[in-house]
């Protein structure tokens, strides 16, 4: 079997090329699992007997939820094949990856909030998921902040890169010990994110939902790493055949 | 290699003030424990003469903990509900301020780069400039955590837990530190950035710490979170010092 195919994908006017290709081919199917998700959950499915209309946010929340732990997996494995095999490309898919998982983590963060408001009276409880999120959206900004605060790319790359992974071991470390915490100081409360069972009919859509963002989250970080790419290779000689043409 | 034979004696000796073991250190290549352990000497000794600078979070841990009684009540009753949680920010702060000292000076003199081509097991090295750190401002600041304490109303039968706590605790501050200070070597106004990395990594030591002294208070067990604070310790001791030295050697290059 010849690996020419997953070598070229280390070379940046390969990947440039590549991504452009392959962006519609994740942006239309999100455009529609999301579409379809949405209109499932907010028109089809039927009322919470207990929480009325306002579970409805959970179709947001929680594939928000779910991609900001994702692209932050997806970046530290990114930033450990660049670290390990020095791929210049694979620390520009990291470094495209920190922006939208802090999103994703702001976007869950704000949803979560709304909906404490309704069923909590409150718009922020120290829930042990929402503290996480929160704990999240902090190792987020310190990667950003990390790589903003270091001039060169190449040193920014690879110290970003460690910063990924030691937060990678940290995550799960972190998570368990807010769960514990949380349960000592309040019995585990009334509303679960995620119910135990839920009909199809509100199962599906966040489903759809769930497939949506992730092909959405493909479709932004291929757009983003083009952008990436070109601000890396600016002084290259390629670059000038691809804005000239 | 003969880099490595000529570079162990060159490496700590510049500064260990004639003792016996550098020079025994410079005849035959120095094994990675040998030249680990002359850096945490080399490192301890510098530190005794810069004492002005061994204070200084000590008094920092102090004055954050006399915020409290002033910002809240100086009612004991109500600072002993507090205590846990005055005395692990406190402490999560003081050790954070220390953590400026880690490599500073010896990114600046060349040291660093001197540990890098040395030949030696950086790992093994960044392990005893975190230990030497730990020695010289954890400890200490562990030793003021009982102070502070009874200072907040602590009844003083919780202190030897409270202590406990905190020295186990203040290890796997001081290693997660050292990989933060690593990364921010060199960088200007590295202070906020440094925090924002840190922190968020030494929550696990903050719920856990606090729990085992708010126990040693209420003069229950404590042993369930001592031993987590333990497993985190040990896990830090094992990991961080590869973090560690990885990132020296990236803001070196």
């Amino acid at each position: 079997m010849s690996w020419t195919w997953f070598h070229r994908l280390a070379s940046p006017p390969y990947v440039y090329a590549f991504a452009a290709r392959l962006t519609p081919w994740f942006a239309w199917p999100a455009a529609l699992c999301i579409l379809g998700g949405l209109w499932g959950g907010l028109v089809l499915a039927p009322p919470d007997y207990q929480q009325g209309d306002g579970f409805r946010i959970l179709y947001v929340h929680a594939p928000s939820a779910w991609m900001s732990l994702m692209v932050y997996t997806t970046m530290a494995i990114a930033a450990a094949v660049g670290l390990i095999w020095r791929i210049k490309v694979a620390h520009a898919v990291a470094a495209s990856c920190a922006p939208i998982g802090a999103s994703f983590t702001f976007a869950a963060l704000v949803t979560g909030a709304l909906w404490g408001e309704p069923m909590w009276g409150t718009y922020w409880e120290w829930d042990p998921r929402l503290t996480s999120e929160l704990v999240l959206l902090f190792l987020y900004l310190g990667y950003m902040g990390l790589r903003a605060g270091i001039e060169d790319t190449q040193r920014a790359d690879r110290a970003s890169a460690v910063l990924a992974v030691v937060g990678v071991v940290n995550v799960p470390i972190i998570h368990y010990s807010v769960v514990w915490w949380n349960s000592l100081h309040q019995a585990p409360s009334v509303m679960r994110l995620a119910k135990p069972t839920m009909p199809p009919s509100m199962l599906v859509p966040l489903l759809l939902m769930l497939l949506g963002f992730t092909l959405y989250f493909v479709a932004v970080l291929l757009v983003r790493l083009r952008g990436e790419v070109l601000g890396r290779e600016r002084t290259a000689s390629w670059i000038r055949e691809v804005v000239s043409a | 290699m003969s880099a490595g034979t000529s570079a162990a004696g060159t490496l700590p000796a510049a500064h260990a003030a004639g003792t016996a073991a550098p020079a025994a250190a410079s005849a035959v290549a120095a094994s990675a424990l040998e030249a680990a352990w002359l850096a945490l000497l080399r490192d301890v000794q510098l530190a005794f003469r810069r004492r002005a600078q061994l204070v200084q979070p000590l008094a920092f841990f102090a004055l954050v903990t006399m915020l409290f009684p002033l910002a809240i009540s100086p009612e004991l009753t109500q600072l002993r509900a507090v205590a846990p949680g005055v005395l692990w920010v406190a402490e999560l702060l003081a050790s954070l301020l220390a953590l400026e000292f880690l490599f500073r000076d010896d990114a600046h003199d060349g040291t660093l780069e001197q540990y890098a081509l040395s030949g030696q097991s950086l790992t093994w090295l960044m392990f005893a400039k975190t230990a030497a750190h730990w020695l010289l401002t954890g400890v200490p600041l562990a030793l003021m955590a009982p102070l502070a304490a009874l200072s907040l109303g602590v009844p003083a039968a919780a202190l030897p837990g409270i202590l406990l706590a905190v020295i186990v605790g203040s290890v796997t501050l001081s290693l997660i530190g050292s990989i933060g200070a690593a990364l921010t070597l060199g960088l200007k106004r590295s202070g906020a950035l440094l925090s924002l990395l840190t922190v968020p990594l030494s929550l696990p030591v903050l719920i856990f710490g606090a729990r085992a002294t708010q126990l040693a208070i209420n003069g229950a067990p404590l042993l369930a979170p001592l031993e987590l604070l333990a497993a985190l310790a040990v896990l830090a001791v094992t990991l961080a010092p590869l973090a560690a030295s990885a990132a020296v050697r990236i803001s070196l290059e």
